[in-house]
Formats: C-alpha cells, sequence, structure tokens
C-alpha cells in the first residue's frame, strides 16, 4: 500500500455553455518521505491536481487515498500552500501561523511553542507581533510555510512557491524548505514550471502535458543529486543533462501541439 | 552633499509653512461665512427684508434656546431623538448585516430574493411609517423601527456584496485547515468586511435621522421633530429654527464620531 494514491482521476470544469475538460485519466502514487515535483505548462491542469488530492474540489471520476482512506477536508491532514501566501492581513504572524492548530482545537501550550520554535529555526526573529504587510515577499512566503507545517500535515503541497519571488530569495527558500521537510522526513509535492527547481528539490519529476492534463513521463532523479541540498545539486555534473533530457521531452509536446 | 541636504530641508520646511498658512485661510473664510450668514440672517430679519414671523431671526432662535435649556423641555426631546436615532442605525446596521450573512450562508436563498431586495431597496421607506404606527403603537418602537428600515436593506446589499467579494483563497486556506463554514464565516469573511461595514455605518447615521425624524412627524408627542411639527401648528418658526439647528449640530456631531471610531479602526 503506497502513502498516496491517485486513481485514474479526471476531471472536467463545466461552465453555461463549454465543459472544459481539465485532467484525463491520472494515476500515480508517492511513497512516505518523498519529494515529487508537478512540471508542466501553464493551464496544463496542475493546481486542478491539486485541489482534488486535497479535497477542495470532487473529481468528475476517480479517486485519491491517503493512507489507504479516502481524502476529505474534515481530517485536515494535508497542508496546501496556494501561489500566493494568502497570510490575513489583519492577524499578527503568530495568530497567522497558529491558525490551523486553533481551527482543530488543537492549540496548547505545546502545540504553540512548538509553531514559535519553527518560525524562528526559518529565520523569522522578532516578527510574532506584526502584521504580514510589515514583511518582505520573502519572509511572508516563509510564515505561510510555517503556517502549513503548523498543523504537522502528513502531506505537504506546494504550489509554485518561489514563483513570486527574486532569484537569490528563491535559492536560499528552496534550501531552507528542502532542509526543514528532510528533517521532520515530510512527504511533499511541489508544483513549478521550472526545470531547475523540480529537479533540484526532488526524488521524482512528473512531467505533465496540456489539453486535456495528463502525466506524460516520469523522471527519477539519480541518488547523488537527491542527497545534496537544492543549490549544490544545480551545480553538479549531471545536472545539466538531467536538465536536457525533460526539457527536450517538453519540447517534444509544445512543437507537437502547434 | 551637504548644502544640496540643507537646501532640501528649507525647501520642506518652507512646504509645511506654505500647508499651514493654506489651512489657516480656509478657517478663515469658513467662520467669515458663518458669521456673514448669521450676521445677516440677523439683521435682513430686523430690517424686515425677510419675512420675521417665517425666518424667525438667530436672536430669538438664542432666546428661546435658553428658555427651553432652562424649563429642561429642549434637553428631554433632544434625548429622545438622540436615543432613537442611535438605537435606529445601529440596529439597522447590524441586522442588515446579520440578513447579509444569510444570503452569503445560503446562496439558495440570496438567490430567491433578489427580485425582493431589489424592490424593498427601490421604495421609499417613510410611505410605510402609518402603518409601522399603527402596528407597533405609536411610542418609541415605531420611531426606532422607522430608523431601522430606512437603512437596513441599503446595508444588507452593500454588505452582501462585500462578502461575496472576500478573496475566496481566504476561504481555501481555511477549507484546507478544515474550517467549518462558520469558522470561514468568523475568520475571513467578516473581517475583511469589517472596513465596508464601518463605511455603511457612516452612512446609515444619516439615514436614521431621516426616519426617526419623520416617525416623529408622525407620532407627534416627543423629540426634535415633534418640535418641529408643534412649531408649525401654532406657527412659532423660532421654535422650528431652534430644532433644525439642534438637528445639524448633533447629526454632524455623530457623524463625525463614527468617521473617527472609522479612522481608528480601519487603520488598525
Ligand atoms: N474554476 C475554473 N473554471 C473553469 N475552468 C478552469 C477553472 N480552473 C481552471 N480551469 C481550466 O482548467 C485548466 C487547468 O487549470 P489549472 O489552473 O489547473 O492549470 P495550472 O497547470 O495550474 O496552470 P498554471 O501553471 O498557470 O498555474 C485550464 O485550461 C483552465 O483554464
Ligand atoms: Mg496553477
Amino acid at each position: 500500500m503506497s502513502f498516496l494514491s491517485v486513481q485514474n482521476i479526471k476531471h472536467s470544469y463545466f461552465t453555461k455553455s463549454t465543459a472544459v475538460a481539465a485532467l484525463s485519466d491520472i494515476s500515480l502514487e508517492v511513497k512516505e518521505g518523498e519529494f515529487v515535483s508537478f512540471l508542466g505548462p501553464s493551464g496544463c491542469g496542475k493546481t486542478t491536481l491539486l485541489s482534488i488530492i486535497s479535497g477542495l474540489i470532487e473529481p468528475t471520476e476517480g479517486r485519491v487515498l491517503l493512507e489507504g482512506q479516502p481524502i476529505s477536508l474534515a481530517d485536515a491532514k494535508i497542508g496546501y500552500m496556494l501561489q500566493q501566501d494568502y497570510l490575513f492581513p489583519w492577524k499578527t504572524i503568530e495568530e497567522n501561523i497558529l491558525l490551523g492548530l486553533k481551527l482543530s482545537k488543537r492549540l496548547t501550550e505545546q502545540s504553540k511553542s512548538a509553531s514559535l520554535n519553527l518560525l524562528r529555526q526559518i529565520g523569522l526573529i522578532g516578527v510574532e507581533t506584526q502584521l504580514p504587510k510589515q514583511l518582505s515577499g520573502g519572509m511572508r512566503q516563509r510564515v505561510a510555510l510555517v503556517r502549513t507545517l503548523a498543523t504537522e500535515p502528513k502531506l505537504l503541497m506546494l504550489d509554485e512557491p518561489f514563483s513570486a519571488l527574486d532569484y537569490q530569495t528563491k535559492l536560499k527558500l528552496e534550501d531552507l524548505i528542502s532542509a526543514t521537510l528532510k528533517q521532520f522526513n515530510k512527504t511533499a509535492i511541489l508544483v513549478t514550471h521550472d526545470i531547475s527547481e523540480a529537479i533540484s528539490m526532488s526524488d521524482r519529476v512528473l512531467l505533465f502535458s496540456p489539453g486535456p492534463g495528463r502525466l506524460h513521463k516520469v523522471f527519477d532523479i539519480p541518488d547523488v543529486i537527491k542527497n545534496l541540498t537544492p543549490f549544490e545539486a544545480r551545480n553538479h555534473e549531471l545536472f545539466p543533462e538531467i536538465f536536457q533530457t525533460i526539457w527536450k521531452e517538453l519540447e517534444s509536446f509544445e512543437t507537437f501541439k502547434k | 552633499m551637504k548644502p544640496s541636504k540643507n537646501n532640501a530641508d528649507l525647501l520642506h520646511k518652507q512646504y509645511v509653512h506654505s500647508l499651514k498658512r493654506e489651512k489657516r485661510k480656509v478657517r478663515l473664510y469658513q467662520l467669515l461665512i458663518f458669521l456673514l450668514f448669521f450676521t445677516s440672517w440677523e439683521f435682513s430679519s430686523k430690517m424686515k427684508a425677510i419675512d420675521p414671523l417665517l425666518f424667525s431671526s438667530p436672536s430669538k432662535i438664542i432666546d428661546l434656546l435658553f428658555s427651553k435649556l432652562h424649563d429642561g423641555t429642549l434637553m428631554e426631546n433632544l434625548s429622545v431623538t438622540l436615543i432613537e436615532t442611535i438605537v435606529g442605525f445601529i440596529l439597522g446596521t447590524l441586522l442588515g448585516t446579520l440578513l447579509a450573512a444569510i444570503l452569503w450562508w445560503s446562496p439558495m436563498v440570496s438567490k430567491v430574493l433578489d427580485p425582493y431586495l431589489v424592490i424593498l431597496n427601490a421604495m421609499p421607506k417613510v410611505a410605510l411609517g402609518p402603518i409601522l404606527i399603527v402596528g407597533l403603537g405609536p411610542g418609541y418602537a415605531s420611531i426606532i423601527s422607522m430608523g431601522v428600515i430606512i437603512s437596513i436593506i441599503i446595508t444588507t446589499i452593500v454588505v452582501y456584496t462585500a462578502f461575496r467579494e472576500v478573496d475566496s483563497n481566504f476561504l481555501k486556506v481555511l477549507r484546507i485547515f478544515g474550517a467549518s463554514r462558520f469558522q470561514c464565516f468568523w475568520e475571513a469573511i467578516l473581517p475583511a468586511s469589517f472596513p465596508t461595514i464601518i463605511s455603511t455605518l457612516k452612512v446609515n447615521v444619516g439615514l436614521s435621522w431621516v426616519g426617526v425624524i419623520v416617525g416623529e412627524f408622525l407620532v407627534s408627542s416627543k423629540g426634535l421633530g415633534y418640535m418641529i411639527t408643534y412649531g408649525f401648528q401654532v406657527f412659532d418658526f423660532t421654535l422650528v429654527w431652534l430644532a433644525l439647528l439642534v438637528i445639524a449640530v448633533f447629526a454632524t456631531v455623530m457623524y463625525q464620531i463614527v468617521a473617527f471610531i472609522e479612522r481608528k479602526i480601519v487603520k488598525e
């Protein structure tokens, strides 16, 4: 039995005049502790797939099992960081990161101090009483990560968490997130447009093709690269080769579409 | 570097100074208009350029103000009207927000009620006055209801629109955490719409004054609205003017208080 099992998912969005097929027959498995990336061009249904895995939307067909159980929002086993930070602007940083615990009535002295510790570990010191607008984009993104991790989700999903950041901040955050997740042995899914990011951060890269979205190909990242930090991985001699392979694959269906 | 910095400082000082001067000038003209208005009123009434019976005069109004203050009737009428207005606009805002919450809670209810809200909003609510008075009896209840119905529908519509405009991604964040619909409302929808609710409060202050004064016209027993109808019936227009000026002062004060609260809360 695998940790996360996505079985024959199909999804269409319905409007009055049309039905848009967003995903067609997607099946995949993720092992516990694994870090996988969903890579694919814009509009190939990556966000839709995450919404289905998290239980936010019901797929038209198919099912998702987490530890053998159908997923349900009420269990709150999944952490999902949206494409932007979506920190609540009227709540302080502390209120923001404790929100998940408060809603699931698990806010104790212990869980509170664990969350505040995590905030410090991730390099944010003395910001507890500040409001989100007083923080920079990279800091907010880190707060959003702490908020997601605070409830100790079994599965963590990140939807392009770095896309709005400058290159340097992005590289630093990649290392930080990668280290944090390894430390807690978290299973994670990262959605990205960026081939380098996918290779450097994950154990497996799942390439999706558009129109409607399907799983095109899976790339296993060699162990030597897996064990490096994302920054080191980018400088490894094998890196360009993997990049080229995935790039060619992306090209193939991009040109095919034209 | 140094001289240019000094220069910038100097220019800034001059700028601040010119702002102050401008403000003083504006205040001076405002005061002039005020004095001009009341003195020309006084004189044209004395010279009989305007009908002194209808327009009275500031001196007579002030005399009457003191005598009414002395015998306590002004305070009595004023406090009645003030209480009715305050209760009216607070209730109007709260009930309007509550209705908006119900509409948000059930999309079905909101779809069904939509045309009725449009009709109720378009209708001149003060026309319901006589019905309210017969239904609730001639007293506080019916007058406060006037203050409420005049503001409740527009509050519902404005606040409901604000509820729906809250970014749905905030709700996603909450639902991922397993939040119930009530928790979604309490943690995201309501606080995100707080600025809108406060600004409807400001509009409702004005609306409630209208409702309450019209209500008092109809009930005719107490309050500033009653002072106006009474003055009109006995042809004592000094009394009418006194009531009007008191209303103008207190409506402004109340509006300013709400505006102050708004600035405090929205600024955070
Ligand atoms: N709420 C919706 N209603 C209708 N169609 C939708 C909706 N959300 C997404 N779609 C369509 O479904 C397809 C997949 O969208 P999705 O947002 O999942 O793509 P994505 O891979 O996340 O893209 P990006 O990389 O730009 O974020 C697109 O064609 C989009 O137009
Ligand atoms: Mg997306």
